[in-house]
């Protein structure tokens, strides 16, 4: 029986870690790849990286990181922010991540998503989704609509034929972050990612606003989500991956438990 | 010496990166001296497996390993490189090398898991495997230990190669093979320390039985 996959997000702004991350044993705090690794010996069931660097050169920095990355960490790890040609897909695969992760680019050329799942296979591309819970539309049926550039652009895109469309062109996955719940950490947008994962046959990572365990428990079971996103609920230290995931295995719930 | 074979498909790196991490001595080649030379192949590959035979046979690299596994050579067949092994693939009703019998299959639609909800496609994260027969790959790896899948397709094989099972809204076979010719459908490239223990196994039986 499949796991239920537990996912830290590390946002990277030129190669360090925007916000540090606790300090315990030797990891260095705000250092993207010795964070990587602590919650690789955590039990991590994957590792998202969030490039949130605005300029050309950072972004060389994180390819650096994400090489440094792929050397010492052995469970799948993608890549996102930032990446809207096949040129960008190409050099972060190559740099040694498993998955590329598109967002705002691929609202503006959905084209990209069948570019990059015929050049790189399906497996390799998560598409990001930013959701913000609107009044429902002639529009925005469902009364979720997806916004683009971090939520500072409407795009009058309903965010169940959008989930839809990217699975069409060939998504392998779909990352689902809810703009409303984000940083509130009183739980995921349950029905948001219940109706996603209903509509789509790929699997439905949850993000934005974890704050508890049974958030995640809430998220893999009433959101029907296959894996849940965490940021800063680890970062602060007052989980840990090993915690949550025994949380989420004593309340039921198939988790990856020995690594 | 482990010979990575590179026949243009997918991910050959991430094979690469685990072994140099276990000072696995490696190369990743589509040499034919080269994989004659190596004490042990490693068939790796993510993509589909029409373009990947039309890669072995257009390279000549389909009859080449089936003479390396004639004559003993150790292989270790993953994801894709696990269900060229077999005959055919319903993956684009693609013949396959046909070194051990079965065949590919997609996922049914209509499957449903544990919970009855309808299965993802792919089959994408961690999942257990219980093995039925002895495998000497999984010495010393926990039996509760999961392993990192991410297919749409899954190997049949011939019941006497079944080595392991794996649930996902059927019972699949993920591990099958012989001694010396192992495939799986899982990546224990990116399975955490279990799957670096099974690159292991094999790196130690290759060298233990050291042909070339």
């Amino acid at each position: 029986m499949l796991s239920k996959r537990v996912i830290p997000c590390l946002d990277v702004n030129a190669g360090k870690l925007t916000k540090g991350i606790r300090f315990k044993d030797n990891a260095v705090i705000g250092d993207p790849v010795e964070s990587a690794k602590l919650y690789y010996e955590e039990g991590a069931d994957e590792i998202v990286f969030y490039d949130i660097t605005a300029s050309a050169e950072g972004r060389g920095i994180m390819l650096q990181v994400v090489e440094e990355v792929a050397r010492n960490i052995f469970i799948p790890f993608s890549v996102g922010g930032g990446i809207s040609t096949l040129e960008d897909m190409r050099a972060v695969l190559l740099a040694g991540s498993e998955k590329v992760s598109v967002n705002s680019a691929a609202v503006e050329n959905p084209r990209i998503i069948a570019e990059g799942a015929e050049a790189f296979g399906s497996q390799c591309i998560v598409v990001g989704m930013d959701v913000l819970k609107t009044d429902k539309s002639g529009q925005i049926p469902s009364g979720y609509e997806v916004v683009i550039h971090g939520g500072r652009k409407r795009v009058h895109l309903d965010a169940l034929q959008w989930a839809a469309e990217v699975e069409r062109l060939g998504a392998g996955e779909i990352c689902l972050n809810s703009i409303d719940a984000d940083g509130t950490r009183e739980g995921y947008e349950l029905e948001l990612t219940r109706l996603v994962a209903q509509k789509v046959r790929i699997p439905v990572i949850a993000s934005g606003g974890a704050g508890h365990p049974e958030h995640m428990v809430q998220a893999v079971t009433e959101g029907l989500a296959s894996a849940a996103l965490i940021a800063s609920i680890i970062h602060y230290g007052e989980f840990s991956i090993t915690g949550i995931k025994e949380y989420m295995y004593q309340a039921g719930i198939k988790v990856r438990r020995t690594w | 010496m482990i010979a990575i074979l590179d026949y243009s498909a997918g991910n050959l790196t991430s094979v690469k990166r685990a072994l140099d991490h276990e000072q696995i001595p490696c190369e990743v080649t589509s040499d034919a001296q080269t994989l004659k030379n190596s004490a042990g192949i490693i068939f790796p590959g993510v993509g589909a497996a029409g373009s990947a035979m039309r890669n072995l046979i257009s390279s000549g690299l389909d009859e080449n390993l089936k003479d390396l596994i004639r004559s003993g050579k150790p292989m270790l067949g993953i994801c894709l490189g696990c269900q060229i092994i077999l005959y055919e693939s319903m993956e684009n009703n693609t013949r396959t090398l046909g070194i051990i019998p079965g065949q590919c299959r997609r996922f049914q639609d209509d499957l449903r898991d544990e919970m009855q909800n309808l299965i993802n496609i792919p089959h994408m994260g961690w999942n257990s495997v219980q093995l039925h027969n002895h495998c000497e790959l999984f010495k010393d790896v926990d039996e509760e230990a999961e392993f990192y899948f991410v297919h749409s397709y899954y190997p049949v094989p011939a019941q006497d190669f079944v080595l392991g099972t794996t649930r996902y809204g059927l019972e699949f076979c993920s591990v099958f093979g012989r001694t010396g010719l192992w495939a799986m459908q899982f990546h224990p490239e990116k399975s955490g320390r279990p799957g670096l223990k099974i690159l292991n196994n094999f790196y130690r039986y290759c060298l233990e039985h050291d042909h070339a």
